[in-house]
């Protein structure tokens, strides 16, 4: 199917009268390339992609698609097809004519249109459902039909502006996999707008994690969830949320070590990228489930959060929260005291003042 | 346990008649009979025959019910020196009507529309414009108007009326509509951009199906305002194509001698049925069109 198109943002700037949106963002996304742009709302990813789409138009920069600069192209000619949040079907044609409205619109022959919207019913089997009206259809059927109307355009690159936020949990999950191998299928190239961290986890062939404007950390969802390049990505993704503890750096006996309030935890094996001064002030952040017992830090466990698979446990570590995630039988009553270990290859150090990683 | 089954409270609650609800009811009443009994009076003495009217008991039902004044007022009284009735102003109506709602409707849904999607140069500044225009009473721009439509040799002409009554409707049916698809998810009308369609296909294809609503309301408010039109009718149809509302004025005030007044009650009446039909089939959406402009749909 479809031709195969790269994207390339270059230094592109979006502002809303006085209100700056997007500041010089560059982000190159490869053939069949299934990248998500990650982050709170109101940073800006929407807009990046109303702005790839051509429904928002740039101040500065460029939108290359397919090798081609689109950046006063018409939405129609960038080869491009978008899913909506609110799914955005026209509510008086039927999912037949919702998915075969852009063919008619470019003029295609009938037999060409029939053939495509078939095909792409097959594919997110919604045949059946092609003579009801989005009003007597469920979120999880509104949302294939959306998604099938971009099919049918047979488009070198398919933009999704949050498809799945609508959606409750069960049918998230669902239709979450549907478009990891609607993804495999067509190997086309693919950009995802998401809050939701596990989407962009999931699905992601790279993550940008955005905040304020700017691209904070461009990597693959391993990268982004190992080595966070900031405190705010380290927040941002992970659930249950990564531990911090503040403190200071410092330097013992010539090995590098954390201290804060009473604990003193060792940073052999910990992979700097930066060289703190000895007594800066630093974050360490740790995720649950690299929290591990028998060492010889002191906690005392608070609360149990049992969910299912596994239990979380939130500790107190010299006068700090600390989450910890235990094995579904692992007895814990809540007062004990116990010991952990913080390995220290699983850390990440943060500069307290500019939260980026050390 | 069945005195307990009775004073515990279960299921349905008891309805009691309290004072304030009495309150309500009878200022209801007496609201009702307030409009409803020159209606009443109205259709009563257009039943009777002159006879009984000189007995002076208005609110009697007739004795001799009679359809001749109904009959004479459509089609034989005079009006000044013409006595053809007042079905030549019924006709006349019919002819401003239908192409001034069309027309004022379809200008002001596209420019509704425009004005809600495309993001055009000034189109906040020619939005104020157009609603500070509808507040500024009509009675001004008559003359100017006059005289240009007498430059534009338009005057006194259907045509001439259909665009008098399409430029004072712009404003209220440009808000009614830009409001409507204000209300509407953006998301729609840039999916339909992806999809390729154009200016007039969007309108078209995607926003006015779903406009159904507020075409229904438009119509309803474009008929009853035009067809109740007195003044711009008098000034700008011309002689030809006066309205059934100026008609109806001519029977009512140039009678001479004894005043037939089963006659006027029965024109006035006639006029009337229009806009009345038209509260009547649509009650329900009018209420909706009043509401619809304040409360997001």
């Amino acid at each position: 199917m479809g031709k195969l198109c790269d994207v390339s943002i270059r230094g592109v700037e979006i502002s809303f009268g006085a209100v700056r949106v997007l500041e010089k963002l560059d982000l190159d996304v490869a053939q069949s390339e299934f990248i998500v742009l990650l982050g709170p709302s109101g940073c800006g990813k929407s807009t990046l992609l109303n702005a790839v789409a051509g429904l928002i138009d740039v101040q500065a920069g460029q939108i290359w698609i397919g090798g081609k600069n689109v950046t006063w192209e018409e939405p129609k000619d960038r080869g491009i097809a978008m899913v909506f949040q609110s799914y955005a079907l026209y509510p008086r044609m039927t999912v037949r004519g919702n998915m075969s409205f852009g063919l008619k619109v470019a003029g295609m022959p009938k037999p060409e249109i029939e053939r495509r919207v078939k095909a792409a019913a097959a594919t997110l089997q919604i045949t059946e459902l092609l003579d009801r009206r989005p009003a007597e259809l469920s979120g999880g059927q509104r949302q294939r039909v959306a998604i099938g109307r971009a099919l049918v355009r047979d488009a070198g690159v398919y933009l999704f502006d949050e498809p799945l936020s609508n959606l409750d949990a069960q049918l998230r999950a669902e239709l979450r996999v549907e478009i990891k191998r609607l993804h495999q299928r067509l190997a086309a190239t693919m950009i995802y707008v998401t809050h939701d961290q596990i989407e962009a986890l999931t699905l992601a062939d790279r993550i940008a994690v955005m905040k304020d404007r700017v691209i904070q950390q461009l990597g693959t969802p391993n990268e982004i969830y190992r080595r966070p390049a900031n405190r705010f990505v380290a927040s941002f993704v992970g659930s249950p949320a990564m531990n911090f503890l503040p403190g200071a750096f410092a330097v013992r006996e010539g090995a590098p070590c954390f201290l804060s309030e009473g604990i003193a935890i060792p940073l052999n094996g910990y992979a700097f990228e930066a060289s703190p001064q000895d007594g800066a002030p630093v974050e360490l952040g740790i995720r649950p489930e690299h929290v591990e017992a028998g060492g010889g830090v002191p906690a005392k466990i608070e609360m149990v959060e049992p969910m299912g698979s596994d239990q979380l446990a939130w500790l107190r570590v010299g006068g700090h929260p600390l989450s910890m995630r235990l094995p579904a039988e692992a007895c814990t009553v809540a007062g004990a005291a116990m010991q952990l270990r913080l390995p220290a290859d699983k850390l990440n150090l943060f500069d307290a003042a500019t939260g980026r990683r050390l | 346990m069945s005195a307990l089954a009775v004073t515990q409270p279960a299921g349905m609650r008891p309805r009691r008649l309290t004072p304030a609800r009495i309150g309500v009811y009878a200022f209801l009443t007496v609201t009702a009979l307030f409009f409803l009994t020159p209606l009443y009076v109205m259709l009563v003495t257009s039943l009777k025959p002159m006879e009984e009217i000189r007995l002076g008991a208005i609110l009697a039902l007739p004795r001799a019910p009679t359809l001749e004044p109904w009959i004479k007022a459509w089609s034989a009284a005079c009006t000044g020196l013409r006595c053809d009735g007042i079905s030549v102003g019924f006709a006349n109506s019919v002819k401003i009507l239908l192409p001034s709602v069309a027309a004022s409707i379809a200008v002001g849904s596209l420019t509704g529309y425009a004005l809600s999607f495309w993001r055009v140069c000034g189109a906040g500044l020619l939005f104020g414009a157009l609603m500070i225009v509808a507040f500024v009473p009509y009675q001004i721009f008559i003359y100017p108007l006059v005289r240009v439509f007498a430059f534009a040799g338009i005057n006194n002409s259907i045509l001439g009326i259909v665009l008098i009554h399409t430029i004072f409707g712009l404003p209220t049916m440009t808000l009614l509509f830009r409001n409507y698809f204000a209300s509407l998810p953006q998301e729609l009308f840039k999916a339909a951009r992806v999809d390729g369609a154009g200016f007039f296909r969007i309108f078209w294809s995607v926003m006015l199906p779903m406009a159904t609503p507020m075409l229904i309301v438009a119509v309803i408010l474009q008929v009853t305002g035009i067809w109740n039109d007195f003044i711009l009718g008098l000034i700008f149809a011309g002689r030809e194509n006066l309205p059934m509302t100026v008609q109806l004025n001519n029977i009512v005030n140039s009678t001479q001698g004894e005043r037939a007044y089963n006659v006027d009650m029965a024109a006035t009446l006639l006029t009337a049925l229009v806009p009345l039909a038209v509260y009547f089939a649509s009650g329900r959406w009018f209420v909706r069109g009043i509401a619809a402009g304040a409360v997001k749909g």
